[in-house]
């Protein structure tokens, strides 16, 4: 009980700097504009600092080694068992969109995958073509109208913003699993995360590989490409101004200049 | 739903119908949603020949270079990626620069081309943008997911060439240019280190 109120603590405080960083200083023009608000950057760089560490010490090690020993489908295995244990979670924050049918889905794969996909470790749901659906709480602030906020980049974890990270602990916290009856073993959603995790960072070692270890600034890099990624996936939901975002590439130039108008034009430095 | 595979027969089709445009005097050079979409299957046909020729990793990069240049408009995309700093550099400056910033894309990505070994992209939709065609596509890569690959297409530099790239979302010119203004702080703005530097980087 102790464990749930600490939580429900850390969820206020996150769910506060997350309206305070949403609405204080980024003004309209600039969430139009899809720039980057990354008001604590100095403490972001220490923690992303600090997660290359761990990353280079031990969890690429550890993935690379994982990928190498284990034979390809028990990776995926593990990889599927972790992703059907977070169906009912998903479900719930389908209906909390007001998105019935998704929710339906994702009830359906995980009785589908839990039965025929013995305890999940196959996909039988996916050669049925059952659609994938995937989304999580930090979507489900998206539906409502929470903004993005400002970016973090989480210890262990990784980069998130303030609005994702209030649903990475909700959903931690709340997944449906966790207030079952029978529970074998403890905490076992996290630790087939982070199999899923080994799974996915050995198999694309190359590609975070280059982020992390071959580029200049690889802060700078995954604030990019985790900003753009996310919103790309929040485009199709929700009524945000990531919509625009995305269906218009040429956004980023409404200064009624695009990069053939003038080449030197700079569009940041408006 | 209109659904474009990669074949043999399009790449031929768009190789002859490229000669027949060389010979045949055409009223308009225009880009057409068909042509932005025979570019794209023209360029993977390209791409997939190179990988299934079996040559050494640097020979394969040189001939992926030769592509890049064919295909894309390099200089626009370099002067993109160069930022504001392309508006204070001098005309030989920005020429080393886009011939360094070449060789640069090339290695970067040609030498991760297994990872596109047997890849198919199937063309979703095209739809006009202010400077020519955004293409919506699926790629299809071995042991992968299938994920969204968008195209940006475009004739102003005289023929129609490939300008920017978005993978999942993630705007490829915008994150080279992240990547070169990372590179300028650390040589303390200075370009020509960076133009020496940059073939050899990535």
């Amino acid at each position: 009980m102790r464990y749930l109120t600490s939580s429900w603590r850390l969820l206020c405080a996150l769910t506060l700097a997350a309206l305070v960083a949403g609405c204080a200083t980024k003004t309209p023009e600039q969430r139009a504009r899809g720039e980057i608000f990354d008001p604590y950057e100095n403490t972001n760089r220490s923690i992303h600092a600090f997660n290359r560490g761990v990353d280079k010490a031990i969890f690429r090690p550890a993935s690379k080694g994982y990928v190498t020993v284990v034979p390809a489908p028990v990776v995926t295995g593990f990889s599927n068992f972790a992703e059907n244990l977070s169906y009912p979670g998903q479900a719930l924050d389908f209906l909390l969109q007001g998105n019935p049918r998704e929710a339906c889905i994702a009830v359906g794969r995980f009785l589908l995958n839990t039965t025929y996909g013995l305890a999940g470790f196959f996909d039988p749901a996916s050669e049925m073509n059952i659609p994938r659906v995937d989304t999580n709480f930090g979507e489900t602030l998206h539906v409502w109208g929470f903004g993005e906020g400002a970016y973090v980049e989480l210890p262990l974890y990784g980069p998130s913003t303030t609005r994702d990270a209030v649903g990475v602990v909700t959903n931690a916290i709340t997944n449906p699993l966790g207030f079952g009856i029978v529970r074998p073993v403890e905490n076992i959603g996290v630790y087939a995360e982070v199999l899923r995790r080994m799974g996915d960072r050995g198999n694309f070692s190359d590609t975070v590989d280059s982020i992390l270890y071959g580029s200049a600034d690889s802060y700078a890099q995954a604030r990019l490409i985790y900003l753009q990624n996310r919103r790309f996936e929040l485009a199709n939901s929700g009524s945000g101004s990531t919509l625009d975002l995305y269906a218009d590439p040429y956004a980023e130039f409404d200064t009624g200049t695009d990069v053939y108008d003038d080449p030197y034009e700079d569009p940041y430095a408006q | 739903m209109r659904s474009n595979t990669i074949s043999r027969r399009s790449f031929v089709m768009t190789a002859m119908a490229g000669l027949g445009a060389g010979l045949v005097p055409m009223p308009a050079l225009a880009l057409t949603e068909q042509s932005a979409r025979a570019l794209v299957d023209e360029v993977v046909a390209n791409i997939n020949q190179v990988i299934a020729s079996g040559k050494s990793q640097n020979a394969m990069i040189k001939d992926f270079e030769r592509i890049f240049v064919r295909y894309a408009d390099v200089p626009i995309m370099a002067r993109y990626a160069l930022g504001p700093d392309a508006r204070t550099a001098s005309r030989s400056q920005l020429r080393s620069f886009t011939k360094a910033f070449q060789s640069y894309i090339s290695r970067k990505y040609g030498r991760r081309f297994r990872e596109f070994v047997g890849g198919r992209v199937e063309v979703k939709s095209t739809r006009k943008i202010k400077a020519g065609y955004e293409i919506r596509s699926t790629a299809y890569l071995q042991g992968q997911a299938p994920f969204e690959v968008t195209f940006l297409v475009s004739d102003k530099s005289g023929s129609e060439k490939f300008f920017n790239m978005f993978i999942e979302g993630v705007n490829l010119l915008l994150t080279e240019r992240t990547e070169i203004g990372a590179m300028l702080d650390q040589r303390k703005g200075n370009l020509d280190q960076l133009i020496k530097d940059l073939p050899n980087a990535g």
